[in-house]
């Protein structure tokens, strides 16, 4: 398994304090709400964060997206991490 | 997935009138005119809205359920300084019962730390706190303000120490254009997650002071490097968002992401914006929240359906690439610098106006005039 020394599948992250996560009724779909930003998620992207609660950490989400989708569970982690990562990145995700 | 204010997907089904506008996405409550700051670039109109005409927290609940319902998802509480109004706490809680997400703009110069516990107990979800400058000196010159940046600190260390995430900004201009590294370096020491580099847009006060503040060209080309340099030294740090100087530039800024597009005004007095300024531009009446709903004034006043779209272009933005990009750029501009809003914004290099503007910046940035400071009751020129 790689791992990326920034985001371990053992690592545990929230969304942080001033970002939330809703959905958008009037337009569909899911969207973080940031300061001063919305970003629109596609259903991929709302199926991870809607699992990301703080207490369950980047494997346990993997493993469960892996049963739900019925999907390789090395993918799984290789995209979910790639977006975790770059939510970080954008200030909107932290690591507990 | 992708970041909305670039774009929404649009399929509207139009049969005859015209297509029905996608709901706005953000927007900014004006609660009060009232400030104790008296920034000479401030972007309320030269004249100000009294108390006495200010909506009541009634009125405003009903503005924001409405919001709510039409598709709105960030309500920026703005002024003036929004603290002035004591029902900032009941303002804030109405945003969160209709599930909008709440964005204090404040000075910060007002605000207890018991006041500020009531607005985070009420579920203010975000502060964004200006700063007019890194020193003291500076800050409290351009405030008109003594005392202000020692203030904005301990409210700055308050709001961090609350848990609630901040947001700096800082309006540039000729006096504090050479403070960004130490605004970058405040903004980090002060644990803020986002910085925002304004530098001023000349509309109301700040056209009338632009003598007084517009940069020469070579500090504002310098002062882009630095703030690029300091974006991707500190990313997944600290986020910086610039607003462009855009006198100095070759296309226009996409303003407001375009009229009556993505986000909409409310003034003190229940007034409804496309944005700040566009009670300059003249022939346009605006509708007010007393007399009809928000959805039918986002959909229906012929002033938002004035400039949105592309129908309203001339020709050669209408035959321009860049047409859904920039949207024609900013019609206040083109009314302040050519006395016509339907004009191309005369930043653009195509515009017959563009050289006429590079040199009225630099005249301004080679004269030396006094602020005229924000106050209320001064007479327009």
């Amino acid at each position: 398994m790689t791992t990326s020394p920034e985001l371990q599948p053992t690592d545990t992250v929230r969304i942080p304090r001033g970002v939330r996560l809703r959905e958008d009724k009037a337009r569909g779909g899911w969207v973080l709400l940031a300061p001063e930003r919305v970003f629109q998620l596609d259903p991929i992207a709302r199926e991870v964060l809607t699992r990301v609660d703080g207490e369950r950490t980047i494997a346990d989400i993997v493993d469960d997206l892996a049963a739900a989708f019925d999907a390789p569970r090395e993918r799984i982690l290789t995209d979910v991490r790639a977006m975790l990562l770059d939510l970080m990145t954008k200030n909107v995700l932290e690591v507990v | 997935m992708t970041e909305a204010m670039a774009e929404y997907r649009r399929d509207t089904v139009s049969s005859t009138a015209k297509p029905v506008p996608q709901p706005p996405i953000g927007m900014l409550a004006e609660l009060t005119h009232r400030c104790p700051l008296q920034c000479p670039y401030c972007s309320n109109p030269i004249e100000l809205t009294r108390k006495r005409e200010e909506l009541d927290t009634d009125t405003w609940r009903r503005v924001f359920r409405q919001a709510a319902d039409m598709g709105v998802l960030q309500v920026h509480l703005s002024g003036g300084e929004p603290a002035a109004r004591p029902d900032l706490e009941a303002l804030i809680a109405s945003c969160v019962e209709s599930g909008l997400y709440s964005n204090l703009i404040t000075a910060g110069v007002n605000i207890s730390r018991a006041r500020l516990d009531a607005l985070a107990d009420a579920g203010l979800d975000h502060v964004q706190l200006s700063v007019q400058g890194a020193t003291a000196e500076v800050n409290d010159r351009i405030a008109n303000l003594p005392g202000a940046f020692d203030k904005k600190l301990a409210f700055a260390r308050n709001v961090t120490d609350v848990g609630l995430p901040l947001t700096l900004n800082s309006v540039i201009h000729r006096h504090n254009l050479h403070q960004i590294p130490d605004l970058v370096e405040l903004a980090v020491e002060l644990g803020a997650r986002r910085l925002e580099i304004a530098h001023a847009q000349y509309y109301g006060w700040a056209l009338e002071n632009r003598a007084a503040l517009m940069p020469p060209r070579e500090q504002v080309m310098e002062a882009l490097e630095l703030v690029e340099a300091a974006r991707e030294r500190l990313k997944g740090k600290l986020v910086i968002d610039a607003v462009v100087p855009d006198y100095y530039a070759r296309l226009p800024k996409p303003c407001m992401n375009g009229w009556g597009r993505q986000s909409l005004n409310v003034t003190p007095a229940g007034k409804v914006l496309p944005c700040h300024a566009a009670e300059t531009i003249p022939g346009l009446e605006f509708w007010n929240v007393r007399d009809h709903g928000l959805n039918e004034i986002w959909r229906d006043n012929p002033a938002f359906n004035a400039y949105r779209g592309t129908d309203w272009m001339p020709d050669s933005c209408q035959s321009c690439d860049r047409r859904e990009i920039d949207w024609g750029g900013c019609r206040c501009q083109a009314l302040a610098l050519t006395g016509d809003a339907t004009q191309m914004d005369p930043v653009c290099e195509l515009s017959p106006y563009h050289d006429e503007v590079q040199v009225l910046a630099i005249r301004d940035a080679g004269r030396d005039d006094d602020f005229r400071y924000r106050r209320f009751a001064a007479a327009p020129r």
